[in-house]
């Protein structure tokens, strides 16, 4: 701003810049490389003393060689999660940028008030719901989809579910910005061509709404593959993510080496697959 | 009637769908709600309805630790919520109305928080407070410091596309009919920026709130709202949680129709005086 500039001077820029820029640097950036030098050190260290940094590559090793059966499950489970959210969030989000007319904003701020219940309070009120006695496991019993012994609860379904459930607002936020921006009037001329309603959504909706789908899917599958709250809150030790196993490393065994080399391992898995993702969507200028 | 509702729904199928899927998105808050009139005292078991009783509203700091846990959880989100709004706020602008070097630079750095799953980032802090010798005084200070690393991102976002919206020549008309830079700003950019700036400090705050996952990792032995829920989930969450949960609710929807009445209120009476 040009009002500001003769303020501050030339550097107006830097110093509106700086605080963030500085902050982000200490305590994002330089945590980083923290992460992959603790990664690097001596696990005969402890928390209290320090570890010693050696260079030990065998951290990455034995951290794969052991845990990865955890990274396997994270990824299905968040990638099965992002798929049932981009269909119930697409069905949401097309349905407020197209149909809601006036309700628009009323159902925009719908989807943002259950955030304000703290989520850990929502995700253990699933529990609830999913219980063995619950209403939900009797009449899926009583109509024989469920067996006698069937349960929902500490079961994959339960994760993924809670998965699904938890994530489907950063899906739709996205997804509506990009519906929102479509002339209403390009599905009306593919009407007036003769366009059947599944061909005006295949080939104008869809491809116009990519920025969206791609956008909404980074923001429900990264942290979708970090989380172990709903691993843990509705799953059992046999669906646990690695983010239980990382947490663990770090607060009850204080294997701060292999716990930090885990981590590294699941943040270059997410860069590399996020990377080809969005080069094969075709939508680079994203990032 | 049912003919009626179901040929209503043949015709807005797509609306339909749509109303289901947010239905979905309410059902754990109903559950909450409802929750948080049961009364627990007659049994142990803490996962079914029992009976109606006021009684978790009218004593809600009855579990021992919890309202504390919730003092802690306020005075850091705000603290958060101030700290991250000024920085991330004047980054938005120098990001808008301004060409410099390393912009690009700085919009990735912006970026990466908001891509890196929290566990990551958790455990990247933990790792530097240790190694920096600050392990022994993991709490209120490193969660502050965490809370604010992760809601500038998000102001910077929300500021930012308020700010791209705006039209620059409002400025430039104000100072041709003589007002001065800052008479400019505070009288026309800042007032048509304050919405964003208002819904970036919300969004700060209930991200504050509710996180979990990093908090976990770096604040030693004090216990915010959310540890406090998660370590009471083993034995039994008490009813009163659930009080905490719809009240946050409401005061959260409170505010935000508050906000959206009072801009239709404005943009009509804009709409009367011309």
């Amino acid at each position: 701003m040009e009002s500001l500039q003769r303020v501050f001077g030339r550097n107006a820029a830097y110093w509106l810049i700086g605080p963030a820029a500085l902050w982000l640097a200490v305590f994002f950036l330089f945590p980083m490389l923290s992460l992959l030098t603790t990664s690097l050190s001596d696990p005969a260290g402890s928390p209290i003393y320090g570890y010693d940094m050696t260079w030990r590559l065998q951290n990455y090793g034995e951290a794969l060689g052991e845990y990865w059966p955890y990274l396997i499950r994270s990824l299905m489970y968040a990638g099965i999660a992002t798929l049932l959210c981009l269909v119930l969030g697409y069905v949401l989000a097309y349905a407020i940028a197209f149909k809601a007319g006036r309700w628009k904003t009323v159902m925009l701020v719908l989807v943002v008030a259950p955030f304000f219940t703290s989520f850990l309070v929502r995700t253990l009120s699933w529990k609830l719901i999913l219980a063995d006695n619950g209403w939900v496991v009797n009449t899926l019993q009583a109509v024989h989809i469920l067996g006698p012994e069937g349960r929902l609860l500490a079961t994959p379904f339960a994760v993924i579910m809670g998965l699904t459930y938890n994530f489907l607002p950063f899906m739709i936020l996205p997804l509506y910005t990009s519906l929102e921006k479509i002339d209403p009037r390009l599905t009306e001329a593919a009407a007036d061509l003769y366009a059947s309603p599944f061909q005006r959504f295949s080939k104008v909706v869809w491809p116009l709404s990519i920025p969206g789908v791609v956008g909404g899917t980074l923001l429900t599958f990264i942290p979708a593959t970090g989380d172990y709250i709903n691993a843990s809150l509705l799953g059992s030790p046999n669906t646990q993510m690695v983010g239980n196993k990382i947490q663990q490393l770090f607060t009850t065994a204080s294997d701060y080496p292999h716990a930090a080399a885990l981590s590294v391992i699941l943040m270059v898995l997410i860069v590399a697959m996020v990377l080809f993702y969005v080069r094969r969507a075709g939508t680079e200028e994203l990032l | 009637m049912i003919t009626r509702l179901g040929r209503w729904i043949g015709k807005h199928l797509p609306l339909t769908l749509g109303i289901l899927v947010l239905l979905y998105m309410y059902i754990p808050n109903f559950i909450v709600a409802l929750m948080s009139f049961n009364d627990s005292s007659q049994s142990r078991n803490l996962y079914q309805f029992q009976a109606f009783t006021w009684d978790n509203w009218l004593n809600p700091c009855e579990p021992q630790g919890m309202c504390e846990s919730l003092r802690v959880s306020i005075s850091i989100g705000l603290l958060a919520t101030l700290v991250s709004t000024i920085i991330g706020t004047l980054a938005a602008f120098a990001l808008v109305r301004h060409r410099f070097e390393g912009r690009s630079t700085m919009n990735l750095v912006l970026f990466l928080p908001m891509a890196t799953p929290e566990i990551v980032m958790g455990s990247s802090l933990l790792a530097l407070f240790v190694a920096a010798g600050f392990g022994g005084q993991l709490g209120f200070w490193t969660v502050l410091i965490a809370h604010i690393m992760f809601c500038i991102s998000f102001v910077v976002v929300t500021v930012r596309s308020r700010l791209a919206g705006l039209d620059s020549n409002l400025e430039k008309a104000a100072m041709d009919l003589y007002a001065n830079e800052w008479q400019a700003f505070w009288k026309i950019t800042f007032p048509l920026v304050f919405p964003g700036i208002l819904s970036a400090a919300l969004l700060a705050f209930s991200l504050s709130f509710d996180d979990f996952i990093i908090t976990n990792l770096n604040s030693g032995t004090t216990v915010t709202f959310p540890m406090f829920v998660w370590g009471s989930a083993q034995r039994g969450v008490p009813m009163q949680v659930n009080v905490i949960g719809t009240l946050m609710f409401l005061i959260a929807l409170t505010v935000v129709i508050g906000g959206e009445v009072a801009s239709r209120r404005r943009a009509k009476g804009k709409a009367a005086a011309l």
